[in-house]
């Protein structure tokens, strides 16, 4: 089981990430995460895909989706050629006793903590998965209520971009 | 107050002067866009949701709109249009059941690569969400089906997307293409704009291949010793017969057709081994498993072809050529991978042919010698039934040998179709019609419709089964009444045969739902000879082999109307040779527990 992370450069139409979720579950491919926004470029959206691969080779999936019209560039992202962020909002119940000891934890992790309640506190925190599951690690003893993740992030480190490679031609 | 003569200005004069686009409705704008296109026939039904596309297409002159019984025979027939010939073949409907009734026919192009431009109606596009009357989200259905699709909502996209649709349909590996127009859009008005803008930047299908890949392969091909040229029905849908020929004469090496090429290489030619795959001849079968080398052209290694996909071939290299990058070492890792069109490809692979053949001369004659023997002791044939009714075989090389090259054969899906392909010899590319990859049964009537109103100067059968006659003879009457003469062989075993084999078998002859009672000693429900009357065809019914030219011949001869032969046959013959499903082609057998010895080590 290899993991993957995909870069890809779409054409924003009507049912674009059906198109792309589809493609994935009909042809027996994983997703583990996704994340879906605008690019830098106006009319097409980048989707940040990370696919777990059993057995069938990566190289058959991206050739699946260079085949999806709507679907301008594909580039696997390395970890290390690459910056990979994911984004995470925790609710976690605090204390009086506990709240100290929480609060220390999101310092030290550079997390911030964006709502406070009186037992409980909101807790923003970025970083690849590494970092993330460190920190929920951490947090989880004090009780976690509830958590949202973003689909990972990715970019190419250096000054290439993606759709410069698209449309200098 | 009049105008002064001097001054006046007729409104001729002002589009004259100042040439813009005409402002005509979108459903015009449909029936324009597809005049422009050089459509000359469509296949369809209308419905509520179509409705207005269906006023202007009354008064085209250039379109020829054939109205069928069901959208599923529209769809067939667009296929068949598109198979016989390469062109695009369109087929309309409404929305809804009107379109999910297209359903099956896109997917069987899907399949087996067709050009298909399918046209729905959409409810209104403010309703649509709403579980509308007649509302289905059609593109969401056809997603995985098609190679793309559409929803226009807005009479100004009308022209665009239809030519960027049928440019999608018919360029790089053709497919099927959907475009679902709300009944909005087709009654806004919007000015004409011609050409209009085809803005596409993901779609850049490649067709010129790599140099360097193809002289490794011309390389191999000069080296191999049991060298095979494995030919798809890319071939076909490429246009690249001739090119094959050249390049198969060039090397000497032996061909086999699958199912989808059957005449893209002729069958008289010597080097021809037939059709290799679970029914294919003992010599096409065993040459691939054998083989050092397959050249690989239009064909996707198929799991019908490859048997167990572990087990195939395995001391083969691969030079695998298609035009979509996709098939490319998806169930057979390529040697020689080679993207590009198969009538570039392979004429640009004879050239560097040439140049390798003039260092090194290939050695193949034990090659030729082992297959020659397997062909001499392996030949196509058939045992005569011993109930005493007619071999299914035989009826099918009659119709062959009769009819000729030159005519067109669409087949439905089953024993009968497997049999047209054995026994029918091909000489010609797009004369054999068939649902390959889908194995769609009913799709013989309405695809051998489409190529008759395609080629309307050729013989056209269906060669269908009973099973699939009843699918969609309900086209018979759009042939009766357009006067689409096809002629129709129903091989009437009375029963699903293939599955019925596959019980004799497998399943200790348990006979499961496969009988249909439309043959010998049944109730004959339905009658096959009342049914072609009913439609207006000619019905025959043969039920000895001394009646079998006769009908035929009077078939041949019968221009007026549609022809119907009911060919009563024994239920009882079976399709040979075979490789049961799951195991190695090493398994082939000729006939029931019959299987050639060969060199394990060969």
């Amino acid at each position: 089981m290899s993991r993957h992370v995909l870069s890809l450069l779409v054409e924003n139409k009507p049912g674009l990430l059906t198109r792309v979720a589809g493609l994935f579950a009909r042809r027996g491919f994983n997703i583990e995460s996704l994340a879906v926004g605008t690019s830098e470029v106006p009319g097409l959206s980048r989707i940040t895909v990370v696919v777990t691969v059993e057995g069938l080779p990566l190289e058959q999936i991206t050739k699946q989706l260079n085949k999806l019209v709507n679907v301008i560039k594909i580039v696997e992202l390395d970890l290390d050629q690459s910056v990979q962020r994911e984004h995470l909002l925790i609710k976690v119940r605090v204390d009086n006793t506990t709240r100290s000891q929480v609060l220390e934890a999101v310092n030290l992790f550079r997390a911030r903590v964006v709502d406070v309640a009186t037992d409980a506190v909101v807790i923003e925190v970025t970083g690849d998965s590494g970092k993330t599951n460190a920190l929920l690690k951490v947090l989880e003893p004090y009780g976690i209520k509830e958590m949202a993740q973003s689909g990972l992030l990715a970019i190419g480190r250096g000054s290439k971009s993606i759709s410069e490679r698209v449309f200098k031609n | 107050m009049p105008a002064e003569p001097r001054t006046a200005i007729s409104p001729a004069d002002l589009k004259a002067a100042q040439p813009g686009p005409d402002t005509i409705s979108g459903a015009e704008a449909v029936v324009r866009t597809l005049e422009l296109l050089g459509i000359t026939d469509v296949f369809g039904l209308p419905g509520g949701a179509i409705l207005p596309v269906y006023d202007p297409l009354m008064d085209t002159s250039k379109i020829r709109h054939i109205l069928v019984r069901h959208e599923q025979g529209a769809g067939h027939a667009a296929e068949g249009y598109a198979a016989s010939t390469g062109k695009v073949g369109v087929a309309i409907a409404t929305s809804g059941p009107g379109a999910t009734n297209l359903v099956t026919a896109i997917m069987d192009a899907h399949m087996d690569s067709v050009p298909l431009l399918a046209i729905t109606g959409q409810v209104f596009s403010n309703l649509m969400g709403t579980d509308a009357f007649q509302e289905a989200d059609i593109v969401g259905i056809t997603m995985p089906i098609t190679k793309h699709s559409f929803l226009v909502t807005d009479a100004d996209d009308i022209p665009s997307t239809i030519a960027a649709a049928y440019h999608i349909a018919s360029t790089g590996r053709p497919g099927p293409v959907l475009v679902d127009i709300t009944k909005d859009a087709q009654q806004q008005e919007a000015p004409f704009i011609w050409p209009p803008k085809i803005d596409l930047p993901g779609y850049r299908p490649v067709t010129k291949a790599h140099g360097k890949q193809i002289q490794a392969a011309a390389q191999l091909l000069v080296d191999a010793k049991k060298p095979v040229l494995y030919v798809g029905g890319g071939v076909i849908r490429a246009h690249a017969s001739d090119e094959l020929l050249k390049l198969a004469e060039l090397i000497g090496a032996p061909v086999v057709t699958t199912l989808m090429a059957r005449g893209a290489f002729p069958d008289s030619h010597e080097q021809h081994l037939g059709m290799p795959g679970m029914h294919g001849t003992v010599p096409a079968v065993l040459a691939l498993q054998e083989s050092d080398l397959i050249v690989s052209l239009g064909a996707r290694f198929d799991d019908r072809v490859t048997g167990k996909t572990a087990l195939f071939a395995p001391n083969a290299k691969i030079v695998h050529v298609d035009v979509d990058p996709a098939e490319i070492s998806k169930i057979r890792t390529a040697d020689v991978p080679i993207v590009g069109d198969a009538k570039d490809v392979i004429a640009d692979l004879t050239v560097a042919l040439g140049s390798a053949l003039a260092t090194t001369t290939p050695d193949t004659e034990a090659w030729w010698t082992y297959l020659n023997g397997l062909r001499e002791e392996f030949p196509l044939g058939y045992t005569e039934p011993t109930d005493g009714l007619l071999a299914p075989q035989f009826v099918i090389q009659r119709i062959g040998e009769l009819t000729g090259p030159e005519g067109v054969y669409a087949s439905g899906v089953g024993q009968h179709q497997m049999w047209a392909a054995q026994f029918i010899k091909y000489e010609r590319p797009n004369s054999w019609l068939n649902s390959g990859g889908a194995g769609t049964m009913g799709y013989a009537v309405p695809a051998a419709m489409g190529a008759k109103v395609a080629e309307p100067d050729r013989v056209v059968w269906a060669i269908d089964g009973d099973g699939c006659f009843q699918m969609t003879n309900q086209e018979l009457a759009t042939c009766a009444i357009n006067k689409i003469p096809i002629k129709v062989a129903v091989i009437n075993n009375s029963s699903l045969g293939m599955v019925r084999q596959w019980q004799t078998l497998f399943y200790d002859g348990r006979y499961s739902n496969t009988d249909l009672n439309t043959g010998h000693d049944t109730v004959r429900i339905p009658d096959f000879l009342k049914l072609a009357e009913a439609y207006g065809c000619l019905g025959i019914r043969v039920t000895t082999a001394d009646e079998v030219d006769a009908a035929i011949q009077l078939a041949l001869e019968t221009n007026d109307r549609p022809v119907v032969i009911d060919f009563v046959v024994s239920a009882d013959a079976m399709v040979w040779p075979m490789v049961p499903q799951g195991v190695s082609n090493s398994y082939v057998q000729y006939a029931r527990d019959h299987s050639p010895s060969f060199d394990e080590e060969a």
